[in-house]
């Protein structure tokens, strides 16, 4: 997909403006990562609403009750629109490797931050790809169960029977959801320079070596190949 | 609602308790008996509700039967089923069940419902929806063990039988029962409509109807809504009257426990971030992993 951005900056390159910092996510990226982000927050919101009575006052950032339940689905598909195209910007990349498994494994190592002892990691980790496939499930389990409940337009064609099933995985799916959410924003904090990667765009050398090495190689090796030798 | 509210005991999406201090003397709970056995589908009930509570419904088609609308609408609170039936003998039965809310005693829209006062319940037992806070998310349908609400295309709220809930606030019976010719439709306390009903049943089993029966189902904790039947055995024999109702499962667990426990999953989760951070601490890249970086990338420089 980088080669559809405007501009210099390139996606898996050496950024040459700015001493050598790796571009990790283009502005088209974040763009697109920042809409799914806002879309979860609202639909988050507007959905704990409707989910336990303790939250029904979230409703009110809403504008009301009838608001909450008018925006809620509407808000939902734009997330599930927005996802499905940064899936396809880095679902390639979130495929399973045996090295992914070995990561999993460890971790102990991991959540102790002994990355040393850690497999080399590609552009993400095993954890960043159980992210991808939690969120690809719970989305897909939203979008058909929040099909089914949602009253204005669909619920009459289905037995209710279906209807209730469909309340109950809407809200576990949105659970899960949430939950993975939450460790997708946690390990963000966690690890320092990530927020900067999906705001401004850039890693450092070292965190890309430190956290994704193997990635960090090929685009090291992609930039000495294309480099004129100066000697 | 001021003076309403303290007859009310349950109200929807509110964990705490309602105000209940007053404890009405003998006779709170109340309850319609439909007796289906003396009932001639004359409709009159269907348009005292009609004219009663200012409902107007579309004019629809004739299907060649009685039943008329086909079914329950936001306009249409109460209808006459009409079900033909062959009994084993080679008669033909015309069994006819006017429909409506049955006012539950343990009611699957109200524990469905997310909108706080959306649907009461009253110390009399009549099962109300308050339109005003109602947010017409429709999970009341997928809560009813009945089929009863209906969502309005015109405003988006449910509506069904209030049971005449601002008659009966002031001592009148519901519109129904002052319209109906045959005495069908009586409305009293639950014990003394039990009574009644008892008395009912015991004529027509002298009368051949060996399983007359009253249909006050215990699935739902019992209704305020009951029906004398011919066939209390087969209730299904009457335009699919549930002869086991009950708050489905799937609802018990949406409604039940996932509340409570969704929302201590999310906040573990949370915490178990937060106590991660202060005990283990950040992974951060510091400049000897920017040297180390360096020295990859110039080893690759090397070697082409």
């Amino acid at each position: 997909m980088s080669d559809l951005e405007l501009g210099p900056e390139r996606r898996d390159t050496v950024s040459p403006e700015h001493h050598g910092m790796i571009v990790r996510y283009t502005a088209g990226d974040r763009t697109n990562h920042w809409i799914v982000a806002m879309a979860f927050v609202l639909a988050a919101l507007s959905g704990l609403a409707l989910f336990h009575p303790a939250l029904f006052g979230l409703s009110g950032l809403f504008g009301g009750g009838p608001w909450t339940r008018i925006l809620h689905p509407f808000i939902g598909l734009v997330m599930l629109l927005a996802f499905v195209l940064l899936a396809l910007r880095v679902g390639s990349e979130n495929r399973m490797q045996p090295r992914d498994w070995r990561w999993l494994r460890q971790y102990r190592d991991v959540v102790n931050n002994r990355e040393e002892r850690l497999p080399e990691v590609g552009r993400y980790n095993a954890g960043q790809k159980l992210v991808f496939y939690a969120v690809v499930l719970c989305l897909a389990g939203l979008l058909l169960s929040g099909l089914v409940i949602w009253r204005a337009y669909f619920s009459l064609y289905f037995p209710v029977a279906v209807v209730r099933l469909a309340a109950v995985v809407h809200a576990v799916s949105a659970l899960v959801l949430i939950c993975t959410i939450i460790v997708h924003i946690y390990a963000a904090i966690w690890v320092k320079g990530s927020i900067e990667a999906m705001t401004r765009g850039r890693v450092t050398p070292g965190w890309a070596w430190k956290h994704h090495r193997v990635w960090f190689r090929e685009i090291m090796t992609r930039a000495a190949s294309s480099r004129p030798r100066s000697d | 609602m001021a003076l309403q509210s303290l007859d009310i005991v349950r109200r929807s999406a509110t964990t705490t308790r309602s105000p209940d201090i007053r404890e009405p003397s003998g006779g709170r709970q109340v309850a319609k008996l439909i007796d289906t056995t003396k009932c001639i589908g004359c409709k009159a009930c269907q348009v005292a509700c009609m004219e009663w509570n200012d409902l107007r419904d579309e004019i629809g088609t004739n299907i060649g039967q009685y039943q008329n609308p086909h079914d329950l609408s936001a306009n249409s609170w109460t209808l006459m089923r009409f079900a033909e039936v062959e009994s084993p003998k080679g008669d033909l039965e015309w069994l006819i069940r006017k429909d409506g809310c049955m006012h539950c005693e343990d009611p699957g829209c109200l524990k469905a419902c997310p909108a706080p006062g959306a649907i009461v319940q009253y110390a009399n037992g009549i099962v109300d929806f308050h339109e005003e806070n109602c947010i017409g998310c429709g999970y009341c349908i997928a809560g009813c063990p009945f089929d009863i609400p209906r969502i309005s295309k015109k405003d988006h709220k449910v509506y069904k039988c209030t049971l005449c809930s601002d008659r009966v606030a002031v001592g009148l019976e519901p519109a129904c029962i002052k319209a109906c010719p045959t005495g069908a439709l009586v409305f009293g306390t639950k014990d003394d409509m039990k009574q009644h009903a008892a008395g009912r049943i015991e004529d027509l089993k002298s009368r051949g109807f060996e399983h007359a029966g009253l249909y006050d189902p215990a699935g739902v904790g019992g209704t305020h809504v009951m029906y004398v039947l011919h066939h209390a055995d087969q209730p299904q024999l009457y335009s699919d009257l549930p002869a086991d109702p009950h708050i489905s499962p799937a609802v018990r667990l949406w409604k039940g426990v996932s509340k409570p426990l969704g929302l201590a999953i999310m906040g573990l989760t949370a915490l178990a971030g937060f106590f991660h951070y202060i005990r283990v601490g950040p992974d951060e890249t510091d400049a000897s992993d920017e040297a180390a970086a360096r020295e990859l990338a110039k080893s690759l420089e090397k070697t082409p």
